[in-house]
């Protein structure tokens, strides 16, 4: 899987690998936060800042922020929408799907035959189900006849949200 | 952390303008500054103490999941892989147990498909991905669906409040 090699120029060294694992579950909420990591890393805080950016600008690190519980701000409806789209106009299309305001995520991946013919992916959150509905309808019409077939999974328990943890 | 199924409702604290116009304003470019708290506080127009415990409860009320850095480990070596299950109704809180025990999994969401349960594995080296699955498959007994991602189109985590 040629996707998972490290892309060049991102390449993260040991400390920043001290890093992740200090700062994945969360930044300190104390006045200087770089700060405290650096006195538990052994560094300087300014290193710590200097390695967030780099992993910033490379694209290790996507954003640095708040993750909403999506339920709690009011997107009580997550459907994930999934597509049987003709595999020669997959990747056209997956970039006009992920282009639609709504889409908050969107992916190509492997179809498992027979139990699962889909392969693209694109995450649709919305106050109800009938808003889910129109904005699915939205992306079929936008795929036309290079889809087969599509389906939405509504989510209905959020079971476990951590996000990374990768060991020390 | 359960919201109602059906009706699509989940029963939320109430959330105040302040708190909404603090999720907007932490969303994302929180800065690389020696004080950044205070810097985001004077943006929105209140005290560093006061962003401190709103932010604090805010993550306490789980309406916020976590406040850092979000890594696209990928770009170092790493993977994701979001992966399925067939569980049966009768076992499903067990196998939800046995699922979110390992650490690797990093969200995990029930949904309304004979596929139910879907969860996104981490691991900090793509061989670690076949070591994991192969885990869940031996406590669960039910065989992982995994659908590593082929390309990616889109992806935007912020949502308004």
């Amino acid at each position: 899987m040629p996707e998972w090699k490290p892309v060049p120029g991102t390449e993260i060294d040991a400390t920043d690998r001290r890093l992740i694992v200090a700062t994945q579950a969360g930044l300190p909420r104390v006045s200087r936060p770089y700060d405290a990591i650096a006195e538990q890393l052994g560094i300087g805080g300014d290193e710590v800042m200097r390695r967030l950016q780099r992993m910033l600008d490379c694209g290790v690190i996507r954003r640095i922020g708040a993750v909403p519980n999506h339920y709690a701000i009011g997107y009580t409806a997550n459907g994930m929408s999934v597509w049987d789209v003709d595999d020669s106009r997959v990747d056209e299309l997956g970039l006009k799907v992920g282009a639609l305001e709504f889409v908050t995520h969107c992916y190509r991946r492997p179809r498992r035959l027979p139990d699962w013919p889909y392969n693209l992916f694109a995450m649709v959150h919305s106050r109800n189900r009938e808003q889910v509905a129109a904005r699915v309808a939205e992306i079929a019409a936008l795929l036309g006849d290079a889809c087969r077939g599509h389906d939405i999974l509504y989510s209905t328990a959020i079971l476990k949200k951590t996000g990374l943890r990768i060991a020390g | 952390m359960r919201e109602a199924p059906a009706s699509g409702r989940a029963s939320v604290a109430p959330l105040d303008e302040v708190d909404k116009r603090l999720i907007n304003a932490l969303q994302g470019g929180f800065p690389l500054v020696a004080e950044p708290y205070r810097q985001v506080a004077d943006a929105v127009g209140m005290s560093e103490a006061e962003l401190l415990r709103r932010l604090d409860s805010l993550l306490e009320r789980r309406i916020l999941t976590r406040f850092g850095p979000m890594f696209q480990i990928e770009r170092a070596g790493g993977a994701f892989v979001l992966a399925a299950l067939r569980v049966p109704e009768a076992d499903f809180e067990r196998v939800a147990a046995q699922v979110n025990a390992f650490p690797e999994v990093a969200h995990n969401y029930r949904r309304e498909h004979d596929l139910n349960m879907w969860f996104v594995l981490a691991t900090a080296t793509p061989q670690g991905i076949a070591e994991i699955i192969a885990a869940i498959e031996a406590a669960t007994g039910l065989p992982v669906f995994a659908f590593p991602k082929e390309r990616e189109y889109f992806v935007e985590m912020k949502l308004h409040a």
